[in-house]
């Protein structure tokens, strides 16, 4: 547990709810850091110690949350999912969809709309937050390990 | 009804802020407010809801050591306490409402499955969902 001041925590939280209520919105640090009313260089240090991630990360899963109810829900493009929930390129959010949930957005999408829905009965927005991706390590490592190589010299960036 | 749950309590920051909130901005009662020394039993009530009592707690010595008390504050203010609900009427009307007291509104109400629902916070962190009941 953190040492950290209540009441800085409090105002961290406020930018974690800002990027849960538009995740699809840009949220670069100085926009985050004035949210939560604390300089650019203490922000991203301060949220990744209170809430185990860095923002953009934490921002990350919440896009992929969306994009993955939103091909369960309706029927709507792919392409329009991935504008909708904050990519600018096709290839970027399929790639790194597949990259942390393991499948294509396709994939995702015939596998949830043919399985049934045992919790359609609790809250939508809880069930939505406790299915989001428990994304620990950056895109970048997870797509290392899963090359199964640590001579991969590229780092794709993990900002969406 | 002579059984069932009467009180349930959250942990909030400062007793006298919460107090504000949940009294002046989302219209509940004071059921009880009793103080010993520096510890003070503050419960809250919705007016059409007399069976049930929130408890507007602050954790502090002795009940939790100094350390222990930082910690869950802690926990409250990063929005880590399990999720609480507030059903009304109409939510839109509500929403209206208490974002005029100024409530802290983390989503607006948005229609889905065919109910409406909205999210705010007290000022404490604890995240509320705001639902409108299903006739």
């Amino acid at each position: 547990m953190s040492g950290q001041d209540p009441r800085l925590l409090r105002r961290l939280l406020r930018a974690k709810d800002r990027m849960d209520a538009a995740s699809h919105e840009a949220w670069p640090i100085a926009r985050l850091a004035a949210v939560s009313g604390v300089s650019e260089a203490h922000f991203a240090r301060s949220f990744r110690e209170a809430f185990g991630l860095p923002p953009h990360r934490y921002l990350l899963t919440r896009r992929i949350e969306r994009a993955a109810a939103v091909l369960r829900d309706t029927d709507l493009p792919v392409t329009g999912i991935a504008f909708q929930t904050g990519w600018s390129s096709l290839g970027a959010f399929g790639r790194t969809f597949r990259d942390i949930t393991g499948e294509s957005p396709g994939e995702l999408r015939a596998r949830q709309q043919a399985a049934s829905h045992q919790l359609e009965e609790a809250p939508p927005c809880f069930v939505a937050a406790a299915q989001r991706p428990d994304l620990n390590i950056a895109v970048s490592e997870k797509r290392r390990r899963e090359a199964g190589s640590t001579t991969d010299g590229s780092q794709p960036t993990e900002v969406p | 009804m002579s059984q069932g749950v009467g009180v349930v309590g959250l942990y909030v920051h400062d007793q006298g802020e919460a107090l504000d909130f949940y009294v002046g901005k989302l219209g509940f009662r004071v059921h009880t407010d009793a103080r010993n020394g520096d510890y003070r039993w503050l419960t809250v009530q919705q007016p059409e809801q007399p069976s049930f009592q929130l408890g507007l707690f602050a954790p502090q010595p002795p009940t939790v050591d100094e350390a222990t008390a930082q910690t869950l504050r802690g926990i409250v203010a990063k929005g880590a306490m399990p999720p609480l609900v507030l059903v009304v009427d109409d939510c839109r009307a509500a929403f209206e409402r208490m974002r005029a007291a100024g409530v802290e509104f983390t989503q607006e109400p948005v229609e889905r499955y065919g109910a409406v629902d909205a999210s705010f916070r007290d000022p404490s962190g604890n995240g509320w969902k705001l639902v409108e009941g299903r006739s």
